[in-house]
């Protein structure tokens, strides 16, 4: 099969070009990830992330025709549209490119950061540890299982146009994660961090991320959920 | 916390409170104008004239007014800051929107009032 490759090497390239490689599958339904491989046998300089191979680990998020997703986890019969010829590989969008498909995650860090990914409890722990009820912990289903890949936030043009400002789908996912720990006592302070135009409001709702999220999680229902939280605190 | 001194009401939760209730207010608005227009369907200067330079009407005008600024303020400033990522070139849009606001509030009171 054809397959089509972002190709961009800062040191030599003036800009970035695709290159066309054609790829034997043997017939098989290979995942992306696989194909990948096969072309890296092909031509060695080709470059990409990945690690688990098996949707664990979030390395391997990349624009595959057209569309977000883990290459480890995306077989080529679900990534090719009907009227799609070849595949066509790009790194993940609105992200700066350090090489070919490897993108530079800072900005996306950055955001995950201003969240506090931790809890903040100033309560001394008791000897064992802080316990939860069942359904006090049930309430985090549907946001601890994100493996941080950014297909989301990548795929959000209210975060291509502000990923200084915005802080994501993924960073509200896991702001909401906290928000909902019963363990937490960081409510208001984390309430406050987002109380401004840009944090959480630059979301418009257009629910890209819940269609390319990996996990199938949503963000556009846990930024819904902080939003009535911010709206009950201020009236 | 990200800091914008230009955004209409500074919080979040305040602009889009704003943008929703004045949203209602302009829906209701163009509803009650739809209403009267269909009800009144030989409709003369004379009648159309007593109806919107009533007191309640007028009221209802201004608000209207007002909610229709604010809602294009709140929306436009959130057009600026997505696509216009020069900051001069962003500001210069936001002070030109912010006049001409400014010219439509004094202008529109003077009609509304002024009649
Ligand atoms: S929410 Fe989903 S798409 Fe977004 S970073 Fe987490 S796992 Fe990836
Ligand atoms: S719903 Fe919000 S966070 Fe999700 S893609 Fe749309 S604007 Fe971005
Ligand atoms: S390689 Fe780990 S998620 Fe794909």
């Amino acid at each position: 099969m054809q397959v089509s490759i972002y190709r961009y090497n800062p040191e030599t390239d003036s800009e970035p070009y695709m290159q066309d490689y054609h790829v034997n599958t043997g017939g098989k339904d290979l995942m992306i990830l696989d194909v990948l491989a096969l072309i890296k046998e092909q031509d060695e300089a080709v470059s990409y992330r990945r690690s688990c191979r098996e949707g664990v680990c979030g390395s391997d998020g990349l624009n595959i025709n057209g569309k977000n997703g883990l290459a480890c986890i995306t077989p080529i019969s679900e990534a090719m549209g009907k009227r799609d010829s070849k595949l066509v590989i790009r790194p993940l969008p609105g992200l700066p490119v350090v090489r070919d498909l490897v993108v530079d995650m800072g900005q996306f860090y950055t955001q995950y950061r201003k969240i506090k990914p931790y809890l903040i409890n100033d309560t001394p722990p008791p000897a064992i540890e802080r316990l939860q009820s069942p359904e006090e912990r049930e309430k985090l289903d549907g946001l601890y299982e994100c493996i941080l890949c950014a297909c989301c936030s990548t795929a959000c043009p209210s975060f291509w146009w502000n990923p200084d400002k915005f802080i994501g789908p993924a960073g509200l996912l896991q702001s909401y994660r906290f928000l909902a720990d019963s363990r937490d006592e960081g409510v208001s302070e984390r309430l406050s961090d987002l109380d401004d135009p840009f944090s959480l409001f630059r979301c418009h709702g257009i629910q890209n991320c819940i269609s390319v999220c990996p996990k199938g999680l949503n963000p556009t229902r846990a930024i819904g959920h902080i939003r009535n939280m911010l709206l009950q605190r201020a009236t | 916390m990200v800091a914008s001194v230009t955004s209409f009401g500074r919080s979040g939760v305040y602009d889009w409170l704003i943008q929703r209730v004045s949203a209602v207010i302009v829906g209701l608005y163009v509803l009650i104008l739809l209403g009267y227009l269909l009800g009144h369907p030989d409709l003369g200067y004379e009648e159309w004239r007593d109806f919107i330079t009533s007191g309640s009407m007028r009221i209802a005008s201004t608000l209207a007014l007002l909610a229709t600024l604010a809602h294009a303020w709140i929306g436009l400033w959130v057009i600026t800051t997505d696509y216009l990522s020069n900051s001069f070139v962003r500001f210069s849009c936001q002070s030109a929107c912010g006049v001409a606001a400014a010219i439509y509030l004094v202008w529109g009171a003077q009609i509304l009032w002024g009649l």
